[in-house]
């Protein structure tokens, strides 16, 4: 690695020892999280804040370096935003809009992702891994001092694994020696090559791409606009076949080369041969120092199930993409989302154990629909044969002119989060509202009279009544539902065109996610009650 | 909608004259190029998926 002295990894929870390695039985805890990256933290903060207690366990004792994840989309700042970590996140990220495309020495067409008024957050923000990773543990470490049931332990390696009919063992390995600690459910959040996965025994299959790329990203004052520009065959010696240009905070660019299958890794990884390429991409004399180099490869695969008894998988361990598209952690993020709530409403008795299997259900279905836009990415990006790369050369051509060929060029399909169209927590749609929201969907954001509506739609499950008045529901069978009723100025146009369309009210029953359970005109009591039963995976009667 | 595979040219001579004719002095590269947006070209002129998928099922 290149300038591994970048002083952006930082350490956050040393090792220290705890009372529970000195306990003669092994301490039960209702959740441990394995791994300590952005997904087991934003499970733990997400879990605390409801009031179950989590336990991450992390192999090191802090924030890895390196760039590698640089780009976060809205519904991950949405969630960041709940979870305490969001604001920081938008502070010290690079938004943009606007890309390019170059094919040769030549620039195909230019695209605004052109972001809908009314959402607190943008639609994406630029930023490196360790910042994101650090704004999550200081959330955590706030939700701690409020005296939020949530703990993380530096340098506890698990090494072993196992669980029977009522809890999960695990074997744990740290500088003063190895105990046992025992667990209600366990949260593997460990990475795309989980430690865990391994111990269990199961299979992580799918396609490998025969593909290298070289990240090198570089500090330097240019004077380059803030956008996304994407070389197909850029004309630079060695001939790379894509090369990527976007903007970090701190001056840091992310530049990437597509370097192909047959190369020579420790000869592309010599930081002469590195700064030889670099210098002839950027405009000459150009002055830059490398903060970080790699080269990776990447497969597109996911674990048959994400769940496996009282281990679930999150995350980058039960699921890989390629990068382009921004879906590895951004979907992580939200696996963490989906399955806090649920593993919330198990541990206190308030839903059935089967709720869990809907985790797999939800995010499997997820990170299939992540698959394959990657996959079809990674295929323009990388033709497989000679027609392929005929036909990839014939949308570029045709771009330049005819605005039909611009929707095909695929440098990566920006990660938008999935609905759950057809899957069991849903109750049909019974209200001739705007698609968007349907049953299934994230909420999108919007304006209120002061203020947005997602910081109105706290984790908990929330009746939402539109120019409505719901019945008086304050809870069903011991899980709390908050009622937001909006009337008047807050029914601004764009929350009317996202959640009305033409309906004249509406109501609707939103999960503790922010996903869409289930909506009415109006709603009465017994027919909200079978909804949230739906919603929270219980036998309606 | 259902693809056409009747007579639908006029002067259907003609067209394959133009056809051979928009190749005429091309290489190998060249051609595959043109063929390549052409294809793309009428393809999205009509549109319709359930017909361009009925398309690649009769070139098959």
């Amino acid at each position: 690695m290149v300038g591994a002295t970048y002083a952006l990894a930082h350490k956050l929870y040393p090792y220290a020892p705890v009372a529970d390695q000195a306990a003669d039985v092994a301490v039960h805890h209702p959740v441990i999280i394995i791994g300590g990256g952005p997904i087991g933290v934003a499970t733990g903060i997400d879990l605390a804040q409801k009031g179950t207690p989590a336990l991450i366990l992390d192999d090191h004792d802090g924030v890895g370096m390196g760039s590698r994840a640089i780009c976060f989309a809205k519904r991950t700042l949405e969630i960041a935003d709940r979870l305490g970590a969001g604001a920081e996140m938008v502070e010290k990220g690079v938004v943009w809009n606007v890309g390019r495309v170059f094919h040769g020495e030549g620039e195909v067409f230019d695209f605004n992702l052109l972001p809908e008024d009314g959402h607190r957050n943008p639609a994406f923000i630029n930023l490196q891994q360790p910042y994101f990773e650090k704004f999550l543990v200081d959330a955590l470490r706030r939700a701690e001092a409020e005296g939020k049931p949530i703990e993380i332990r530096g340098r506890n390696v698990v090494t072993g694994i196992r669980q029977d009919a009522d809890k999960v063992t695990l074997s744990i390995d740290t500088p003063d020696g190895p105990y046992t600690l025992t667990a209600d459910y366990v949260i593997a959040c460990d990475g795309a090559r989980s430690p865990t996965r391994d111990m269990m025994g199961l299979s992580f299959d799918g396609r490998v791409f025969e593909d290298n790329f070289l990240i090198a990203d570089v500090k330097m004052t240019a004077d380059f606009p803030t956008e996304r520009w994407f070389w197909f065959e850029p004309p630079l010696a060695n001939a790379p076949q894509s090369a990527l240009l976007h903007k970090q905070p701190d001056d840091v660019w992310r530049i990437d080369f597509q370097l192909g299958w047959d190369i020579d890794r420790e000869a592309e990884l010599d930081p002469a041969k590195i700064r030889q390429r670099i210098d002839e991409f950027l405009p000459d004399g150009t002055a830059y120092e490398l903060v970080w180099t790699s080269i990776y490869t990447f497969q597109c695969r996911r674990m048959e199930r994400f769940r496996h008894g009282r281990v679930m998988f999150a995350g980058d361990a039960a699921h890989q993409v390629s990068p382009f598209g921004a879906r590895g952690a951004n979907s992580g993020i939200q696996d963490s989302d989906n399955l806090a709530w649920k593993l919330d409403l198990v541990l206190r008795s308030l839903a059935p154990d089967t709720l869990l299997d809907t985790y797999h259900a939800e995010r499997a279905h997820g990170a299939d629909e992540n698959i394959l836009n990657s996959t079809r990415a990674t295929d323009f990006l990388t033709p497989k044969s000679e027609m392929s790369k005929i036909f990839r050369n014939a949308v570029l051509t045709l771009a330049r002119d005819h605005a039909f060929a611009r929707p095909m060029v695929n440098s990566g399909r920006l990660s938008v989060p999935c609905t759950y169209d057809g899957l069991p927590l849903n109750t049909p749609d019974a209200l001739t509202g705007p698609a968007r929201t349907r049953p299934g969907s994230p909420c999108p954001d919007a304006p209120l009279a002061d203020g947005f509506l997602l910081d109105r739609l706290p984790g908990c499950f929330t009746l939402l009544a539109l120019d409505t008045d719901p019945p008086d529901i304050t809870e069903v069978g011991g899980i709390p539902i908050r009622t937001l009723r909006l009337h008047g100025a807050d029914l601004t146009d764009a929350l009317r065109d996202r959640y009305l369309g033409d309906a004249p009210h509406a109501l609707y029953l939103i999960r503790p996610d922010q996903h869409v359970a289930a909506r009415w005109p109006n709603a009465d009591a017994a027919t909200i009650t079978t909804a949230l039963s739906t919603a929270t995976g219980q036998p309606c009667n | 909608m259902q693809l056409n595979t009747q007579p639908n040219i006029p002067d259907p001579d003609g067209f394959y004259d133009e056809l051979l004719a928009a190749h005429q002095g091309l290489t190998k590269d060249q051609s595959d190029a043109l063929n390549a947006r052409l294809i793309l070209i009428l393809a999205n002129h009509i549109g319709d998926r359930d017909i361009l998928r009925e398309a690649l099922k009769a070139a098959g």
